[in-house]
């Protein structure tokens, strides 16, 4: 009982909140607490009614903390809800300290839709006015015959079942059926639409994709360099490439799909030999 | 093809070295384990199956469970809840069909993970947990409960903590063993299964067969509860070996 006890009181201590400055790029687990940087300086959040009256207290506390994927609020704490490695950006507005977002960087395979996301979908029925597109969420989204580039009452856009779409959406939240279009808001098709025949389609993890899409990606420059070719990525973890062979599309899909568990040397490795053949 | 097997061979050599770690850590051998209380050697691989959202396999000394998650996907229009998600629980026997004993089971590791999934995140959706038992050497229960927590972890699942199992024997003279295998088991006059969760080591679910005094039971619980730390240590380790290639 005694060593239970001991036990115990040391699981409380090594589970209490961490300050999320602290874990940043670490594997956080669902269940975690974090505490926010205003907090840390003043030990703790129970005498926060307490502090001292400070002329600029206004200014100290006009911090914003964004909680994106994976944390929630707690209170006045951080709480965890997935596993991944905690990541956190900076406000645009210059380092005002402590603010910004902070995010879970998981890797999971299923799609829940997001507002803003460019996705591929592939369509799965036609009724009336709308196409069903299938995103890989977990119903599937609406996209109206009105929203393509040119499209009017009478000149319907050429969309078969079957084909791929690749779209943005403009309402996905929990309680609504998601909607996609492929108009950005001056109307214009900006690179969405059906994609062509050819190519092909492969899914992977929704962390590849993030990593792929983030800026001056040095993998994509790789393939660049490769042959030229033609790549879609879809946020939903769908990627569309085609190339000039059927060859060389399977010897990119291949290089992407392999790439997610590979060091950066490793894959400098695969680039070069690639290259040499 | 080349690609596949190298990760397998990469992650076969990863839950070696896991065993390995876990034994020399706190001595938890099946064979050398002392007077009844330590668990057995665990091993846990995340992310084994192409097909589910999330997978994972949970080993118990010669325990094993495979366990794969799908959601939160399409529900149907029958089981569907206008404002959480439907949570499923299948558990599959080695051999035959299921039966009452699986029934009751699933019913209680869905009520243990309906009590830490945030299934109001995700209305009008389903979330399916597929148990398949490989091989049973005693503590299944609590092994089908460790499987289904990482299973969801793999998901990506939210979820307000983690869980784990663990079972408990009381032999005859009264002495306490933790994590029994098949034979302790039969031999036993209690066995008590619970399910904790990861911030407070709090209750989330308890089974018990046999004869058992108001004392005992609140002895078996504080060792349940001393023995969910090393799980929750393992899990952290385990887990944070997967995130450490990216």
């Amino acid at each position: 009982m005694t060593e239970a006890a001991a036990v115990a009181a040391e699981s409380l201590a090594g589970s209490k909140a961490r300050a999320a400055r602290t874990v940043l790029g670490q594997v956080v687990l669902p269940g975690e607490e974090l505490l926010l940087p205003e907090q840390e300086d003043v030990e703790g959040p129970g005498n926060a009614g307490e502090r001292p009256l400070r002329l600029n207290a206004g200014v100290r506390s006009r911090v914003r903390v964004v909680c994106g994927p994976g944390l929630r609020r707690c209170g006045d704490r951080l709480l965890v809800t997935k596993c991944g490695r905690l990541r956190h950006k900076e406000p645009s507005g210059g380092s005002s300290g402590g603010g910004g977002v902070y995010w879970v960087d998981s890797q999971q395979k299923r799609y829940v839709p997001v507002k803003g996301d460019h996705v591929i979908g592939i369509v799965t029925a036609k009724s009336g006015d709308i196409f069903k597109v299938d995103v890989g969420g977990s119903e599937p989204a609406s996209l109206s015959y009105l929203a393509f580039e040119g499209a009017t009452k009478r000149n319907r856009p050429n969309v078969q079942v079957g084909d791929l779409i690749y779209g943005q959406f403009v309402v996905a939240n929990k309680d609504m059926e998601p909607e996609m279009v492929c108009i950005d808001s001056c109307g214009r098709a900006n690179g969405m639409g059906v994609i062509g025949q050819d190519g092909l389609l492969f899914k992977v993890t929704l962390g590849l994709i993030r990593k792929l899409l983030a800026p001056n990606c040095e993998i994509l420059q790789e393939l660049g360099k490769l042959y030229p070719l033609e790549i879609v990525f879809g946020m939903n973890g769908r990627i569309w490439v085609k190339a000039k062979t059927i060859q060389q599309t399977l010897i990119l899909a291949n290089v992407l799909e392999a790439c997610e568990h590979m060091t950066a040397d490793q894959r400098k490795q695969i680039f070069s030999r690639l290259a040499e053949s | 093809m080349r690609k596949r097997l190298n990760s397998w061979s990469w992650r076969m050599e990863g839950t070696t070295q896991t065993d390995a770690k876990i034994r020399t850590e706190y001595g938890t051998d099946s064979s050398s384990r002392g007077p009844g209380c330590s668990l057995r050697h665990f091993a846990c691989e995340q992310n084994l199956l192409s097909r589910p959202d999330g997978s994972a396999s949970f080993l118990q000394g010669d325990t094993s469970v495979l366990a794969g998650v799908y959601g939160p996907a399409e529900v149907k229009v029958s089981k569907e809840i206008f404002n959480k998600a439907t949570l499923e629980v299948i558990l599959r026997p080695k051999i035959g069909l299921p039966g009452v004993a699986e029934k009751s089971r699933e019913r209680l590791i869905r009520n243990t993970c309906e009590a830490v999934v945030l299934g109001a995140l995700h209305p009008r959706t389903s979330i399916t947990i597929v148990l398949q038992v490989i091989s049973d050497a005693g503590s299944l229960l609590a092994c089908c409960l460790n499987a289904a927590c990482m299973a969801l972890v793999d998901a990506g699942v939210p979820m307000q903590a983690l869980f784990c199992g663990v079972t408990c024997a009381l032999d005859t003279d009264g002495t306490l063993m933790l994590d029994p295998t098949a034979k302790q088991e039969k031999e036993a006059r209690a066995v008590l299964t619970f399910a904790l969760d990861s911030v407070e080591q709090k209750l989330l679910m308890s089974t018990t067969k046999g004869l058992f005094s108001d004392a005992e039971l609140q002895q078996c619980l504080a060792a349940a509860q001393a023995a969910s730390q090393h799980v929750f240590r393992f899990y952290r380790e385990s887990l944070q070996r997967r995130y450490s290639k990216s």
